[in-house]
């Protein structure tokens, strides 16, 4: 079970607020200071995507952010219920941009965190990434 | 934290002066920004992004824009940044490669490549 698990209606103002929560989790579970920061960068990207996602697809369900506190390490799991595949687009530039924008956002995951994977579960696309934590490093 | 956006002029110049935080909810401010000042004429861009606390892929994408308008009519953008965490991003995405990248307002107005 998540420590902390935030949902949020998949608009782009509230993308900030999941930014805050997580790195305030984060910091509570021993991930270092230094790491809060790319921390906060990696999950609003992740967040921004699924917004995104939703937006293409229409979806008025809400992005799912769980931050869950390990015995070694912390772990954010960001859900959509994008259906994996692209649609067909209805307006070509749109998605042209919106895709673009998308590899960005994955790239700045993968070049922001080590340990990071994009899966699809029962409900759509996932994004779990995790960060050691201070106790796990010292030990 | 909002977007602040504040622009000046310097010679043939114009300083777009970014404050706060450009992400997928405010990052469609400054591409309004950045697109009126082109549709206005002003195609030799510096923007300061001194002031800026948080940056994230929407608003590389839109400076990514910004500069592909600009050299659409053979203008230029560059962007002054000092800050470690702010530049990493632009690292990470090879995006240093694209943007000259200057220490001070200074500097970036005075280049000329």
């Amino acid at each position: 079970m998540a420590t902390v698990e935030l949902r949020f209606s998949a608009s782009p103002e509230h993308v900030r607020t999941a930014r805050l929560v997580a790195a305030a989790v984060a910091r509570r579970a021993g991930v270092h200071e230094s790491v809060l920061d790319e921390l906060r960068l990696a999950v609003g990207e992740a967040c921004s995507r699924a917004v995104g996602l939703h937006a293409v697809h229409g979806l008025t369900s809400p992005v799912r952010v769980m931050l869950t506190e390990g015995e070694k390490s912390f772990s954010i799991e960001v859900g959509d219920d994008a259906p994996s595949g692209v649609p067909a687009p209805r307006d070509q530039s749109a998605a042209e941009a919106a895709e673009e924008t998308d590899e960005l956002g994955l790239a700045v995951i993968s070049g922001l965190v080590d340990d990071v994977e994009v899966i699809s579960d029962a409900y759509g696309g996932k994004i779990r990434m995790s960060w050691p934590t201070a106790t796990a490093s010292l030990s | 934290m909002d977007l602040s956006l504040s622009t000046r002029t310097v010679g043939d110049r114009t300083v777009v002066e970014v404050g706060g935080e450009i992400d997928v909810y405010t990052a469609p401010k400054l591409r309004e920004q950045l697109v009126e000042l082109v549709n206005d004429g002003n195609h030799h861009l510096v923007v300061d992004m001194e002031r800026v606390d948080f940056l994230d892929s929407t608003g590389l994408g839109v400076l990514v824009g910004g500069l592909k308008r600009v050299r659409a009519q053979e203008g230029s953008l560059r962007l002054v940044c000092n800050q470690e965490r702010i530049l990493k991003i632009f690292r990470i995405t090879g995006l240093t490669k694209v943007f000259p990248i200057h220490e001070s307002v200074d500097e970036a107005i005075a280049a000329t490549d």
